[in-house]
């Protein structure tokens, strides 16, 4: 397969992604990641048939008891939040539904 | 204690009561102060917190207790890793203000192995990057020649030793960010083995590759802090029940009948010339030592680049997914229109700097449909080659070598403009941490010419036998005497 990219592509992208970008960002990554991805393709010439797929080079499956312990506190996990509300254990956001 | 040597010797220095805690903090803080307005090496220093912490190290000793085997030795550490209540930015605007509420595990096993912490160092943003020039902060400088890159992503802990700051800092290496810098600053950087040491407390980048080491003056050091540092961890699912050796014993200077894999093929095209001399003439000193020079064939290392990208950048656009105004850190500003979509958006537009939306943009495209099969799968696949590859040459090698980085520190700025370049150039460091090999970069040598930059190359050891690899690294270090100060 060979890459191409367009601003449309770059726009899809950056809304999975959650990043608002200027104009300027998705004309100059649409460059760059259409490089990058051009010469990441070397890797589809490679014979993987059969080759399973490394996640981890070290699973050694350690597996612990699901068990409830003692965590971090509320106050102290809002503390660095940039609208909490630490008296109601609450994050503060906008509005969900647009 | 005008001048620091090493944190064996500060601690033996304190043990023996010829200096005390309180006095080395003194001259370490003094020096950053001094030194910092040239380097940019340090985000933050901590100097109340590491008085308060050397005095407590004087008291233990008056008091007659036993001393740790950190104990008054000043420490950086890269600020991707958490200190409670202490600022931790990873060198980014969207953590600009961020104190987090506990301790990565490395942290509180340096404290109370004795270690004294004396601030956070500026790396690239999120530890993406190779030159320190994502850094929200400004990059650091390289304490050998000040319009040069310290290298990247760890620069300022790499830059904190080799300018006498520290004995000690803690950097991490996701693709090189130990190992590269070390090379560049002309000091020693380790990467353990995957699963050696623990992340909790450690910002995350690409939980696959990412690990935790030390920045020290020597092996001996290196393996000091390694030991300080190792072992399984509840709160980090990946870190390993292996044994931990005394790593410090392992380094007798004997590497004789050692066999040391050299991969020929992979390291033939590309490598500067100096580095090439250099890393040469440290075969003829482990060939004199009495190793065994063999050759052997890595033939999937030349993926590692595109493999590297794909699969850390698919990691870190997870990982960062985090960073969304909500829990920590920047948020943008909001009307009463605007909903919770567009404050993500927002935020993460103005918290984040190009190299890291540059990564996030290209992991969710290599996840997305369509092209996950192609680019992330493959990529994994490829990984397990590339494993495959150094299980075999383990099989004829003891440890393998290779240069740190294929070209010595370049300017500021000459390859800001074109990622794919400054990616190329990693060449070297990111296969190791894809195959989850430990691997340590040691100073062989300098460039020849109107300016004299450090040079190094690593050593790799197979899964959780560090201590071959720092054998082999302390009797080259024996063999020789490369400067480890920077004349700054």
């Amino acid at each position: 397969m060979s890459t191409t990219l367009t601003i449309a592509d770059v726009e899809r992208i950056a809304r999975l992604a959650n990043l608002e970008l200027t104009r300027d960002e998705k004309e100059l990554f649409t460059k760059q990641l259409a490089d990058i991805l051009a010469y990441a393709e070397q890797v589809q010439g490679v014979d993987t048939t059969g080759v399973e797929a490394t996640a981890h080079v070290n699973a050694h499956g350690d597996e612990r008891p699901d068990e409830a312990k003692p965590s971090l506190d509320t106050r102290d996990a809002i503390a660095n939040a940039p609208d909490g509300a630490p008296e109601a254990g609450l994050f503060r956001v906008p509005r969900v539904i647009g | 204690m005008t001048a620091f040597t090493t944190a064996r010797d500060i601690r033996e220095a304190i043990v023996s009561g010829k200096a005390s805690a309180a006095e080395v903090c003194r001259t370490a803080l003094t020096r950053i102060e001094t030194i910092n307005p040239s380097l940019n090496a340090f985000n933050h220093v901590v100097a109340e917190r590491a008085m308060e912490r050397a005095q407590r190290i004087d008291q233990q000793r008056a008091s007659g207790a036993t001393l740790g085997p950190l104990a008054g030795v000043p420490v950086a550490l890269k600020d991707n890793l958490c200190v409670k209540g202490v600022r931790t930015t990873a060198s980014s605007k969207i953590l600009d203000n961020f104190h987090p509420p506990y301790s990565a595990t490395v942290v509180e096993k340096l404290e109370s192995a004795g270690a004294v912490i004396v601030g956070k160092t500026n790396c690239d943003e999120f530890a993406m990057g190779s030159s320190n020039e994502n850094s929200a902060y400004g990059p650091v400088r390289n304490p050998w020649a000040t319009d040069r890159t310290p290298g990247g992503s760890s620069g300022g802990s790499a830059a904190a030793v080799a300018a006498q700051c520290v004995p000690l800092a803690l950097g991490s290496d996701t693709g090189g960010s130990i190992r590269q810098p070390a090379s560049f600053c002309g000091v020693v950087g380790l990467k353990p083995t995957y699963g050696r040491v623990s992340r909790y407390g450690l910002l995350a980048f690409a939980s696959s590759l990412d690990q935790i080491g030390p920045f020290t003056r020597t092996v001996s050091d290196a393996a000091l802090a390694l030991s300080a540092l190792s072992g399984r961890d509840s709160m980090d699912s990946t870190s390993a029940p292996e044994p931990v050796p005394d790593f410090s014993a392992a380094l007798t200077g004997d590497i004789r009948g050692l066999r040391v894999g050299v991969p020929r093929a992979f390291v033939a095209d590309g490598v500067d010339d100096a580095v090439r001399r250099a890393f040469d003439k440290a075969l003829d000193v482990l060939r004199d030592a009495g190793a065994t020079l063999v050759d052997v064939d890595l033939t999937y290392a030349k993926y590692a680049i595109p493999v590297y990208y794909l699969i850390c950048t698919a990691e870190a656009s997870s990982n960062l997914a985090r960073y969304d105004g909500v829990k920590y850190g920047h948020r943008s500003p909001t009307t009463k229109d605007d909903t919770l979509t567009t404050m993500y958006s927002r935020t993460r537009d103005e918290g984040f700097g190009a190299e890291v939306k540059r990564r996030i943009m290209l992991g969710t495209y290599v996840l997305s449909a369509g092209y996950y099969d192609a680019f992330y799968l493959k990529a994994q696949q490829v990984r397990t080659l590339l494993r495959r590859d150094y299980e075999r040459a383990f099989e004829a090698a003891d440890v393998i070598v290779m240069p740190t980085s294929p070209i010595p520190p370049f300017r500021l700025g000459e390859k800001t403009d074109d990622p794919l370049q400054m990616y190329l150039a990693d060449i070297f460091t990111v296969s190791v941490n894809l195959a989850g090999f430990p691997g340590v970069s040691i100073p062989c040598g300098f460039t020849e010419g109107s300016e004299t930059l450090p040079i190094g190359f690593q050593v790799i050891g197979r899964m959780f036998d560090e201590a071959t690899m720092l054998r082999v690294a302390d009797a080259y270090e024996r063999a020789t005497n490369w400067p480890r100060t920077a004349p700054i």
